[in-house]
Formats: structure tokens, C-alpha cells, sequence
């Protein structure tokens, strides 16, 4: 083959495969949508499997609508991607599971848009009121609803029924308050002879989102750190610093919790190992515990020093903004199908998130699920005692400023008081900047 | 030859110097190219970033002048990244750097199973960093971690490395060291085996003893590796970014925050834009000033020899 050939073969390979990668794959049905879904995963499991399951059956429900579901990473991921894609002018996703304290950020960029229209048009108030009114309370901003609740959890406390047993404490409950606890967790804790603990009482971790499990005190304590508007927090009051010297002392003077900052992923093993009699843990990770636990797993509330408590937390389902019109009314309809009743106790039954509505706890396979582990009725019973997620403008920034405190506090670097008043001021500071 | 008439020839000469002139260009222009739209484009754009206000408050871009520099400085969270960065790097870039060494001097002699000790000390150049930040981040657990059971072998109470401020910094200055020095023993394995034999025979035929030989001989010789080994590992210690979000995510309470980490956190966490920007800016000017000065100092160098 001489010099000229082989370039004329070339070139002929290289157009050729240029047109191959222009044409269209398979021209769609004129009449079909595809949505974009994207979904993060934060529990173990084979979430894609059973996402892929809830797609294929809705799909067959509504031959005319396609779903391309995207696994999207972690949530900060899918966030990120989001806002990313939208600041560089490109085409969002339809719909998108992303945190239900995102909501404000969401607003600021105008990233998502009302699902007023669709939610009167399917009932309004009759509608709506089948959610939990605790997981709805991150929906609603500016008289509008922007989201409905998809995978959400709270904090519970999950204790050892056998060593409860052994150290003369009934099994049949958890402690009612934070004094109780502390109580329990005193008796609970072992030394060996050479003075080493062997058995933690409690452990509660603090690492990654210190704000959430600290929630659980104050909102247990009788109040919360989320102000009346988004532009506005409550860190810095008498309670609230009550609160963090509870969380604090468990360690540093009732010595029944490790000092320092304790790890969210060893507090399951720590548990499972009987390490810890009792761990905070999200509801999430109560089928992995069962799984793992060689005794008898009791499921309780957590507290604070007026009785039980805890913050919401997890994902919600969003409409994008800037979708086509013909995408929105489909989207909508996935929207309606991801939160039904059936799929929310399913979803809850193979991942252990908390349903989004009452009436799953009514459907047959949860009826079920529940006859079989009844620590998996415990949760959503415990969200009358539950308060919302710390939520603002600049989310990731107050999160922040009050997980830093928490943390100063628990390392002995700082009091309560004087945390709080750096993180109130930090977060007045950030959210001076809007309006409300 | 030489007298043969010019006249005829000397268009296509020219053309053929011009030619020539413009090759090296052409040659480097890929180069070139990507140079100016990876590197240098974003360099100046960030550094026009920098200079607006956009972050969650401010959606649309608004001019502030050096606005998120003086804010930067004045955020007490910021200025303990700084100050956490200088102790990293000033920790892991001499010591790494030593231990290189003494590794390399080590492994340089007929030793037995010489390749196997090679390969343990190189192994963990091979592992992706967050593999290894996994693998440290379980033997830094408290109570069962190996770490602690290693330490409690000598009588030292298990402690909470990662939990503890004052104890994180140090359990990712251990990590980073361990991470890297099995590659620059590389670097000195190779700059120890290009010496020139000659000159150690002499010495040792005028009678100086080994030690002497590396103090006056060996180290002078490798400076060159070592300053090249140095910019690896200063350039390494500012990057420092997986294995704070693997093992700590910061904290506890900003002890492990450093420059990249709080870039990243800046950026993608808390979505502003300009304040990114401005310690991008800041990190680029630290980092070109120490390239820039070792650039210049090696060259005097051999400007000397």
C-alpha cells in the first residue's frame, strides 16, 4: 500500500466513524418523554437495583414517559452538579433527590421551582396532609411547597437489651430523659482491673455533621436552634449552651462516653461488638445492626433534659427549574409515584428511611415488615417528639459554624457560652446578607 | 564551492531561514497551546474571579476590589488553615526528605533480599492516597486500631487520634510521611547510583572512612536530587486533600483544615466562587514563589560549578 492509499483509507475510517457517532441512536416516539432522575445514596445497600425496580413499574404505568435515573454520588455531589450545570447555562436534570435542608440554597439559585400548581390540582391541604407534618416542615418557604419528603430519617437510640439485663436495668424500654440516661450509661460502663473501660455506656458521634445528634439534646431540651425566618439561628441562648454542656459532660465528667470526637461509621460497630451499650444512630442504619448484632437491639428515642427528641433529616424529591412543559407535567407525575404510599414503604422496608406518609404504615407489606421487627415500628412513632433540621441561607456555612462549636466544646477548647456566642456571631455575620 | 553565485539561490534560502526559524515554534505550539488554555487562561480567570463578590448572597457577580482577600484574612477559621499548612509542610518536607535518605544510603549496599526491602518501602508510593487514608483512618480507631494496641505495647493509654485536636495534625503528618517517602528513596536510589565510583576510590584510597566519604562526598553530590526532591514535596504538602476528607473532614473543630481542603470546602460546600477564587490566588503566588526561587537558586548553582 503506497503513502496515498493509506491516506485515502484513513481518511475515509475517520469520517466514517465521525458519522457513526453524529447519527441519532433510536429516533424516540414523538409523543414520549425522557425524564433525567438523579438520586445520591447515603445507606448501604443495593439502591440502584431497587431504584431501577420503582422505574421499570412506573414506566409500564406510563408507556409514554422514559426515566433515565442517574446515581449522582453523595449528596454534597449532587448539589454540586446541580448548581454547576445550572451557573454554567446547561439543562438540569427533570427531577433530583437532594437534602430537605438544601431548600433555601436551592431558592437563592434559583434551581428549583413551586410544586403549588400540581399539589392543589392532586387535593391541596387533603393532599399534602398524608405527610408527615415533621418532614414537610423543610418544604414550605415564601407560602410556597417546593419539595416532598422521599428518603427521611431521624437519630433514635439504639441500646443492648442484654446488657441492660445484666446491669439491673429493664430491657422493655430506653431512658425517658437525659438524666435517666446518663444514669443508665453509669451503670452500664465497665472497667477492666487494670482500669481500662471495656464497656462504653454510651456513645454519641461528632465528626462529619456535629450539628444533627446535638439537635437531638436541644430539641429535647425543650427548644430548637432553628430561628423563626431562614435569614435567622438561635445558638446562642441559656438552653441551647445547657444542652452542649450535657453533650459534653458525658465524657468529660460523667466519663461514660469516650473523650474527643467519636466517628459516625464506628459507632455501629462499636454497638454491634458491645463496645457501646447504647449508640444515637440514624433510623437508617437499623437493618444493618440487626443484621450484624449478636443480641437482643432495643430501638429507642433520643433526649434531652425535658424528655425525648430529636431533628428530622434525609432527602427530598425536587422539581428542576427550566424544564420543558411537557417535562413538568411527567415529572410531576414521577414525583407522585416516588412518593405514593407503596413505594414509601417499600423504599423504607428495604433501606430502613423513615416513610414519607402516614398511610404507608398502613399498607399490607408494612403491616408485615413491622409483625416481623418491631424495632422498625419505633422510628416513625418517634416523629411526634421530632423537630426540624437546622436549615438557612448558606446552609453549609451555619451547619457549620455550629458543628465547629460542638466540636471546641467536646475537646475541651471552649465553654459552651463563649462556642456559641463565636458561632452566633459568625452566623449573624453570613446571614446578614439576606433579607429574610 | 564557495564561489559559486548566490543570486539565484538566495530567495529560496531566505524562505528556508524563515522556515527554520519558525520549526521550533511550530514544534512546541501543541504545547504552547495547551499551556495557555489549561494552565495559563484559568490562572487569569481565576485571579478576575477573585476580585467580584458571588457567592450564595450574591448570585450575579458584583465588582469588590480585594473585598475577599481582606475577608479571607480576617476569618479566624482561615487564618488556622494557614497556620495548620505551614505546620504540615515544614513537619513532612524535611522529614520525609531525611528518612528518604537515610533509606536510600541503606538500601544502597549489598544487602540480602535488597529487592524486597526496596519494594516495602516503595509499596505505599503505589496505593492511591485514598486507599491508604482508609486503610490509616481504621488504624487510627480508638481502642482496636493497630496503632493504638502498637502504642499500648509500651504502656501508652490508647488515644483518639483523629478525635483529639491536638493529636489529628499529627496523625495525618505521620500518614503524609509514610505516604512519600518510599518514593523520594527512589529518587536518592538513583541519584546514589549515578555517582561516579572514581571519586569514592580515591577517597577511600587517601583514607577517609565511610562516614566521611557521604558527609563530604555523597550529600554534596546529591544535592541536585535534593532539590528536586524538595519542590516535589513542598508542591506534595500544599495538596494535602484526600486524607483530610477521608479521615476527618477538617476537623475536629479545623485542627486538620489546610489550604486545598478549605478550597475545596469553599468552593463545592459552600458554593462561593469569589472567595474560592481568592485562595486559589493566594495558593498559586505560595506556590510560585517557592518554584521560582529554587528555579533561580539552582540555576546560580551551576552558574557556579
Amino acid at each position: 500500500m503506497n503513502k496515498k492509499t493509506l491516506l485515502v483509507v484513513l481518511t475515509l475510517f475517520v469520517v466514517s466513524a465521525l458519522l457513526a457517532a453524529c447519527a441519532p441512536a433510536a429516533a424516540p416516539t414523538p409523543s414520549s418523554v425522557t425524564l433525567t432522575f438523579y438520586y445520591p445514596v447515603a445507606v448501604p445497600g443495593p439502591i440502584t437495583q431497587i431504584i431501577d425496580g420503582y422505574i421499570t413499574k412506573f414506566e409500564q404505568q406510563n408507556p409514554s414517559i422514559k426515566v433515565n435515573a442517574v446515581l449522582s454520588g453523595g449528596y454534597p455531589d449532587t448539589l454540586t452538579k446541580i448548581e454547576t450545570t445550572i451557573k454554567g447555562g446547561g439543562t438540569p436534570p427533570d427531577v433530583a433527590v437532594m437534602l430537605s435542608t438544601d431548600l433555601y440554597s436551592l431558592v437563592d439559585s434559583n434551581a428549583i421551582q413551586p410544586l403549588d400548581d400540581y399539589v392543589n390540582a392532586a387535593g391541596g391541604s387533603s393532599y399534602t396532609s398524608d405527610f408527615y407534618p415533621a418532614f414537610l416542615a423543610n418544604s414550605n418557604y415564601q407560602g410556597h411547597i417546593w419539595s416532598l419528603p422521599f428518603q427521611r430519617s431521624t437519630p433514635v437510640l439504639y441500646y443492648n437489651k442484654d446488657l441492660f439485663t445484666a446491669a439491673g436495668l429493664d430491657p422493655s424500654h430506653g431512658p425517658a430523659n437525659y438524666q435517666e440516661m446518663a444514669a443508665d450509661a453509669q451503670k452500664l460502663t465497665k472497667t477492666d482491673a487494670s482500669g481500662n473501660t471495656t464497656t462504653w455506656g454510651l456513645e454519641i458521634s461528632s465528626d462529619g455533621i456535629p450539628y444533627w445528634l446535638f439537635q437531638s439534646f436541644v430539641i429535647g431540651g425543650g427548644t430548637n436552634v432553628v430561628g423563626s425566618a431562614p435569614n435567622q439561628v438561635t445558638f446562642d441562648t441559656p438552653q441551647v449552651a445547657q444542652a452542649l454542656q450535657d453533650f459534653a459532660d458525658l465524657s468529660a465528667k460523667d466519663k461514660v462516653m469516650p473523650t474527643g470526637i467519636l466517628q459516625w461509621a464506628n459507632m455501629p460497630n462499636d454497638f454491634v461488638n458491645g463496645k457501646a451499650a447504647m449508640i444515637w444512630h440514624s433510623s437508617g442504619s437499623l437493618a444493618n445492626i440487626l443484621k450484624q448484632a449478636k443480641f437482643n437491639v432495643g430501638v429507642s428515642y433520643t433526649v434531652g433534659e425535658k424528655g425525648y427528641g430529636a431533628p428530622t433529616g434525609g432527602g427530598n424529591i425536587y422539581m428542576l427549574k427550566g424544564i420543558p412543559a411537557d417535562h413538568q407535567a411527567a415529572a410531576w407525575k414521577f414525583i407522585q409515584f416516588m412518593t405514593s404510599a407503596d413505594i414509601q414503604a417499600d423504599w423504607s422496608i428495604n433501606t430502613g428511611y423513615i416513610p414519607g406518609r402516614k398511610s404507608s404504615m398502613d399498607t399490607q407489606a408494612m403491616k408485615d415488615y413491622i409483625a416481623k421487627t418491631p424495632q422498625a415500628g419505633v422510628a416513625p412513632q418517634g416523629l411526634q417528639y421530632a423537630g426540624a433540621e437546622l436549615a438557612a441561607h448558606d446552609n453549609a456555612q451555619i451547619q457549620k459554624a455550629l458543628g465547629d462549636a460542638v466540636q471546641a466544646v467536646l475537646t475541651g477548647k471552649s465553654t459552651p457560652a463563649d462556642a456559641l456566642k463565636a458561632a452566633q456571631q459568625q452566623a449573624d455575620q453570613i446571614l446578614s446578607a439576606f433579607k429574610n | 564551492m564557495r564561489l559559486r553565485p548566490r543570486t539565484p539561490n538566495a530567495k529560496k534560502e531566505r524562505r528556508f531561514r524563515i522556515g527554520a526559524a519558525a520549526l521550533p515554534y511550530l514544534l512546541i505550539s501543541p504545547t504552547l497551546l495547551f499551556v495557555a488554555v489549561f494552565t495559563l487562561f484559568p490562572t487569569l480567570r481565576v485571579f478576575y474571579d477573585s476580585l467580584f463578590l458571588q457567592n450564595q448572597a450574591v448570585q450575579q457577580p458584583q465588582f469588590t476590589g480585594f473585598g475577599n482577600y481582606t475577608a479571607l484574612f480576617q476569618d479566624p477559621t482561615f487564618n488556622q488553615v494557614i497556620v495548620n499548612t505551614v505546620i504540615y509542610v515544614l513537619a513532612t518536607v524535611p522529614l520525609s526528605i531525611f528518612l528518604a535518605l537515610i533509606l536510600a544510603l541503606l538500601l544502597n549496599q549489598k544487602i540480602r533480599a535488597l529487592g524486597l526491602y526496596r519494594l516495602a518501602f516503595f509499596y505505599p508510593t503505589i496505593l492511591p492516597m485514598v486507599s491508604a487514608a482508609t486503610i490509616w483512618l481504621f488504624m487510627y480507631t480508638p481502642g482496636y486500631g493497630l496503632v493504638n494496641v502498637f502504642i499500648e505495647f509500651f504502656h501508652i493509654p490508647s488515644q483518639n487520634w483523629l478525635g483529639d485536636p491536638n493529636l489529628a495534625l499529627l496523625a495525618l503528618i505521620i500518614l503524609g510521611i509514610w505516604k512519600q517517602t518510599g518514593y523520594f528513596m527512589i529518587f536518592y536510589l538513583a541519584g546514589l547510583q549515578g555517582l561516579p565510583y572514581d571519586i569514592f576510590e580515591a577517597a577511600s584510597l587517601d583514607g577517609a572512612s565511610a562516614i566521611q566519604s557521604t558527609r563530604y562526598l555523597t550529600f554534596p553530590l546529591l544535592a541536585g536530587t535534593t532539590l528536586f526532591v524538595t519542590t516535589i514535596a513542598v508542591v506534595n504538602a500544599f495538596e494535602t486533600v484526600d486524607q483530610i476528607y477521608i479521615m476527618t473532614g477538617g476537623g475536629p473543630n479545623n485542627a486538620t483544615a489546610m489550604l486545598l481542603f478549605n478550597l475545596w470546602q469553599t468552593l463545592f460546600s459552600f458554593l462561593d466562587n469569589g472567595q474560592a477564587s481568592a485562595i486559589s490566588v493566594i495558593l498559586i503566588i505560595v506556590l510560585l514563589i517557592f518554584t521560582v526561587t529554587n528555579f533561580l537558586y539552582t540555576e546560580r548553582r551551576d552558574a557556579y560549578e
